[in-house]
């Protein structure tokens, strides 16, 4: 039986009749918060968002709270507010159904943070490839202006605040934070180093600026509307609010499922909400959050002590899909990209598609990754083409781990991750693949496999 | 900063021991400091640019003393020291600032294996051009492959293939499989030379270093991107293939080409200069210096070069053609045309010979458009020099008009010039055909032509001397190659000319007598300064009213004349 969703975010996007435009959002009671929001002392918006314990849904999960805590106030430099909608992490694709299908809730959750934070103007950076939802960004602004609910003197509070919708031109990169900025700034998105450009300080033109994912922000209009302590009662301690799960692979109903976090497992993900595998599968492995997050193995037995001391003993069904159990297991529930694999996955060729992602990807700034990422992708590549060697498999991961921790952002540990977790767990393969090219060579046969792959 | 202006030491632990720098010094400068040559081997960190934190071979790791989060309180380990909490992973040096207490580790396994890793990862699609690369001998990436290189390769795929020779300007050639876009050569262009013209196209490992359509680089400062290059990547087209730099001999030398007096070093072989290169002086030129400064060595070996010592067109040797002088000098109604070229020696002997034969001394100025930066409006590189001995008290005129009216009336019949071509500055030659005329110069030129004694004088890269700069700095010069052949340091000759003018036998000087006569005689200078005493970084001299006279150089890199008017303002404010 399929377990029942429980929708925050997600709350009205697929009802039948609810549509983007600004009159079925107000009818849905929409802005009401944004209206209590101007009402109210920013510093005590940050503090409920700061009892909320909500974390970020980008990718590292960060708390939102403490993010803005940081901020450097103390320079008179105006604050910016960046809304980071660049949702480019292979497997993730939340962000862009609120900006298609709820693109108001999003722009509520912005001004509520843009007060909060007495940003001068916002920006919503959105991916390139994400045309429509451009436009459809664009219009709702504009109805938003119309009804003073953005701009001069929102709602006669004497807060002015602007969003300026900017479009990506099509790279990964352009999701990290530094890298967004500087793209905004019109520059190659080159990540900044930090220190000493930390955004809270020396951020978008070198002013103090927050940057969140769309769903974090999201987040904040909730908050405003129950309180950060009773948003920090849905899911657990230290794991605050909903998750929008994106399900991509090897499962029979795959799509984006929310859920408060640590409601179910990686198990119930996969067969009550997602209908189970193909008939005759057998579940191999799963990537829990975006194809940087490591990769788990089914057969695996994750055993530990958890942040409050309890001690866990999980399958991998068993894992709770929250921030903190992920960790526990060695991965991270990232941006929520949960990518499942059956046993007809071939794991050398799984990674040479994630290792060509990554190659293409990289900026190309720091010695690590713009060399280190594209010769692990010339190296799986040779595999999956049928010159597999057996000491590959350690010389990947050695290359791994003269990346992960070395570079200017965190792509480098992001490119890294999936060829160390491929082979701390896969490394059977990856040797099993090179004898049995060996083999077939030995046979007067064609050593690669056909592959689909790039 | 504090308030009088001096920067606060912090005392900091690099691999054990404790050393004391300036607060805010980078990693990689404050391991420079410990000395014994002990260095965090760096690619893009460059001590007159921004910082990038691109090539990460400075990586280090960093600790700082631990404190409880809650109390503020140090936290001590068993023998009652404050525990140091290291970061996890290793930090980049160029980025990495000092401050109280931090920890340093340089040589851990850690950093050990990290350099190791970035020196693998430069070298996969790196080209094995060395034997044919004009960087070969000064490579950070050739010197520290042999550091931290396996000696072997684990790349088997194939090598990225780029542009190999892509013309970025007039002199400077790039190949982008050397390069290792480290953005040196970005950031100088957009820092420095304020001329925004480099930049990187396309992405990731394929990332190459280009031109933006349609421009160049042809800015009076593109061959220092050639300097600072790390790798071969870029060459100068003038350089390029011409001599391996091992072989090349490196001397320490000033810039002619304006009062700014970039300190330089000239690479030379068996008398042959093959290029002329910036040397670092934080109060002159930083590390940079103009490309046409660099060119300046050209004129060494052309035609018109000066090489013998004549009288009336025919050569002589040096002690009868000086004698000759003097007997002109003798006869009374003498003027010279100094010049700003002269070295501080030759023009003390200038200003000794006009003494002697009261003398009226003219200078000419060639002043020309200042670029801000180091290239200064006064194309001389030792007016101050002049100022300096006495050999003149004002600002010279651009022309010699009351000259040539003393001429025309008679009341010059001898006249001594030094490097100038006087027919361009006023005096036809006509005139000039009414006064008997000695020229001292290396090239040969119209006056010169009409001179009835020629005494022929070396380049700057064939002596050694001094100039002073348009911040009073006196900055020293060594020969870097021999001049032509029979002919003597100015000084020489020039004794030869002044001794007997005071009835004098000339004395056999050297450059040290020389010294102790300036030092001795002229007032700027101490009494107990020598030429060898004068460090390689120069020394600023204090000149009094001098530096009040309205000189023509606006601000550039190193020089603020409003600045300092408003120093001296305020420092009399003060006092008043
Ligand atoms: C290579 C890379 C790509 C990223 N891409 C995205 C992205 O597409 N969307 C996003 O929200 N965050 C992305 N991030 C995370 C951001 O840097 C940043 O942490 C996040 O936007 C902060 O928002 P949050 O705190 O609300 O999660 C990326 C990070 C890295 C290192
Ligand atoms: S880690 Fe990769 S993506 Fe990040 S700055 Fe370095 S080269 Fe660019
Ligand atoms: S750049 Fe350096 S390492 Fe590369 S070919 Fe030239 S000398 Fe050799
Ligand atoms: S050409 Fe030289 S200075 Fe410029 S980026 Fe490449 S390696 Fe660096
Ligand atoms: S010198 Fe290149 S990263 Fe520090």
């Amino acid at each position: 039986m399929a377990i029942q969703e429980q929708r925050l975010i997600f709350k009205h996007l697929d009802e039948p009749g609810y549509s983007n435009d600004i009159d079925c959002y107000l009818r849905h009671g929409g802005y009401e918060q944004l209206k209590q929001a101007v009402t109210m002392k920013p510093e005590d918006i940050c503090a409920e968002v700061m009892d909320s314990g909500v974390r970020g849904r980008g990718g590292a999960g960060f708390p939102a709270g403490m993010k803005w805590k940081f901020l450097d106030r103390k320079s008179g430099k105006p604050i910016y507010l960046v809304c980071n909608a660049d949702e480019s992490e292979p497997g993730t694709f939340k962000d862009r159904q609120i900006i298609h299908k709820d693109p108001h809730q999003l722009i509520e959750g912005m001004m509520c943070s843009a007060y909060a934070i007495q940003a001068k103007l916002a920006f919503i950076y959105i991916r390139g490839e994400f045309f429509q939802g451009y436009r459809i960004l664009e219009r709702a602004i504009e109805e938003a202006r119309e009804k003073n609910l953005l701009g001069e003197n929102i709602l006669g509070s004497g807060y002015s605040c602007d969003i300026i919708v900017h479009r990506g031109a099509g790279a990964y990169i352009c999701g990290e934070e530094t890298g967004l900025i500087e793209s905004l700034e019109g520059f190659r998105a080159n990540p900044r180093i930090k220190p000493p450009y930390f955004p809270a300080a020396l951020g978008l033109y070198q002013c103090p600026t927050i940057v969140n994912n769309v769903e974090t922000l999201c987040d904040v209009k909730h908050i405003i509307e129950m309180g950060g302590k009773e948003f920090a009662k849905i899911g657990t301690p230290g794991n605050s609010g909903t998750r929008i799960w994106c399900v991509s692979g090897h499962v029979q109903k795959p799509g984006y499922y929310e859920f408060p976090c640590a409601a179910i497992t990686l198990g119930q993900l996969i067969y009550d909400v997602c209908g189970g595998l193909k008939p005759g599968r057998k579940l191999k492995a799963v990537i829990p959050g975006g194809s940087s997050s490591k990769i788990l193995r089914a057969d695996e037995r994750f055993t530990g002590k958890l942040k409050n001391g309890t001690d866990f003993d999980w399958g991998i069904e068993d894992i709770p899909m929250d921030f903190d159990s992920l960790m526990a297991v060695g991965s991270m529930s990232g941006s929520g990209g949960v990518i499942v694999m059956d046993d007809s996955t071939d794991m050398v060729e799984a990674l040479a598609n994630i290792n060509y992602f990554y190659a293409h990807e990289s900026c190309g700034q720091c010695t690590p990754c713009r060399e280190g990422v594209p010769w692990m992708r010339k190296i799986t590549q040779r595999m999956i083409e049928g010159n597999a060697r057996e000491e590959d498999a350690d010389l990947l991961n050695s290359i791994a781990d003269q990346i992960a921790g070395r570079t200017i952002c965190a792509f480098g540990e992001a490119a890294s991750w999936p060829v160390q977790s491929f082979i701390a767990k896969f490394k059977d393969e990856f040797v099993e693949k090179a004898r049995e090219q060996a083999a077939r060579r030995k046979a007067g046969e064609l050593a690669a496999k056909e592959t689909t792959l790039i | 900063m504090s308030q009088n202006g001096t920067v606060e030491n912090v005392t900091i632990n690099i691999d054990g021991q404790d050393v004391d720098v300036p607060k805010g010094t980078n990693i990689i400068e404050a391991v420079k400091m410990v000395g014994k040559g002990k260095e965090v081997p760096h690619y893009c960190y460059h001590p007159k640019l921004s910082i990038a934190g691109n090539c990460r071979m400075c990586l280090i790791e960093m600790g700082m003393p631990m404190r409880d989060r809650e109390t503020g309180d140090a936290v001590l380990d068993d023998d009652g020291k404050q525990k140091i909490g290291w970061m996890p992973k290793p930090v980049i040096g160029c980025a990495t600032n000092a401050a109280p207490g931090m920890h340093i580790r340089t040589s851990s396994d850690v950093v050990v294996e990290s350099r190791n890793a970035v020196t693998e990862f430069l070298l996969i699609n790196h080209p094995l051009d060395c034997p044919i690369c004009d960087q070969a001998g000064e490579c950070r990436l050739q010197e520290f492959s042999a550091d931290h290189g396996r000696g072997f390769s684990r790349f088997i795929e194939d090598k990225n293939v780029k542009p190999k020779r892509t013309r970025l300007g007039p002199r400077v050639v790039l190949d982008d499989e050397r390069c290792i876009l480290c953005s040196r050569c970005v950031r100088f262009s957009q820092e420095i030379a304020d001329d925004d013209v480099l930049g990187f196209v396309d992405r990731g490992t394929y990332s190459t270093l280009t031109c933006y359509p349609g421009k160049e680089l042809a800015n009076n400062y593109s061959l220092n991107t050639v300097d600072i290059c790390p790798v071969g990547a870029l060459t100068s087209t003038d350089f390029r293939f011409k001599m391996r730099v091992w072989f090349l001999k490196r001397t320490h030398s000033i810039c002619t080409e304006s009062s700014v007096g970039a300190n330089t070093e000239i690479w030379s072989r068996e008398g042959k200069i093959y290029r002329i290169t910036p040397r670092r002086n934080d109060a002159v030129n930083d590390t940079w210096m103009t490309d046409s400064g660099r060119a300046l060595y050209k004129t060494v070996e052309s035609d018109d070069r000066l090489t013998q010592y004549t009288i009336g067109g025919v050569h002589q040797p040096v002690d009868q053609v000086a004698a000759a002088a003097v007997d002109l000098l003798r006869g009374g109604d003498v003027a010279m045309v100094a010049s700003a070229h002269s070295s501080v020696e030759e023009q003390f002997y200038y200003k000794t010979i006009a003494e002697r034969c009261a003398t009226k001394v003219s200078l000419v100025s060639h002043d020309g458009e200042g670029d801000g930066l180091l290239l200064s409006e006064d194309r001389t590189p030792n007016l101050r020099g002049a100022l300096v001995t006495g050999l003149i008290y004002q600002l010279p005129a651009a022309d010699l008009s009351s000259l040539a009216r003393d001429i025309h009336s008679g009341a010059v019949k001898t006249l001594l010039v030094v490097n100038e071509d006087v027919t361009t500055l006023g005096i036809a030659p006509e005139l000039l055909a009414k006064v008997k005329l000695i020229y001292v110069g290396t090239h040969t030129n119209e006056t010169a032509k009409e001179a009835d004694i020629v005494l022929p004088s070396l380049m700057v890269f064939e002596k050694d001397g001094s100039f002073i700069n348009q911040n009073f700095r006196l900055q020293k010069f060594k020969a870097a190659i021999p001049g032509p052949s029979g002919i003597l340091p100015d000084y020489q000759v020039l004794e030869k000319i002044a001794a007997p003018l005071a009835d004098e036998k000339p004395a056999p000087v050297t450059l040290d007598m020389v010294w102790e006569r300036i030092a001795n005689q002229v007032e700027h200078i101490e009494t107990t300064q020598t030429w060898r005493g004068i460090g390689e970084q120069g020394l600023p001299l204090e000149p009094g009213s001098l530096r009040e006279l309205p000189f023509v150089e606006t601000k550039n890199l190193k020089y603020d004349p409003d600045a300092w008017k408003e120093t001296q303002a305020a420092a009399a404010a003060s006092e008043g």
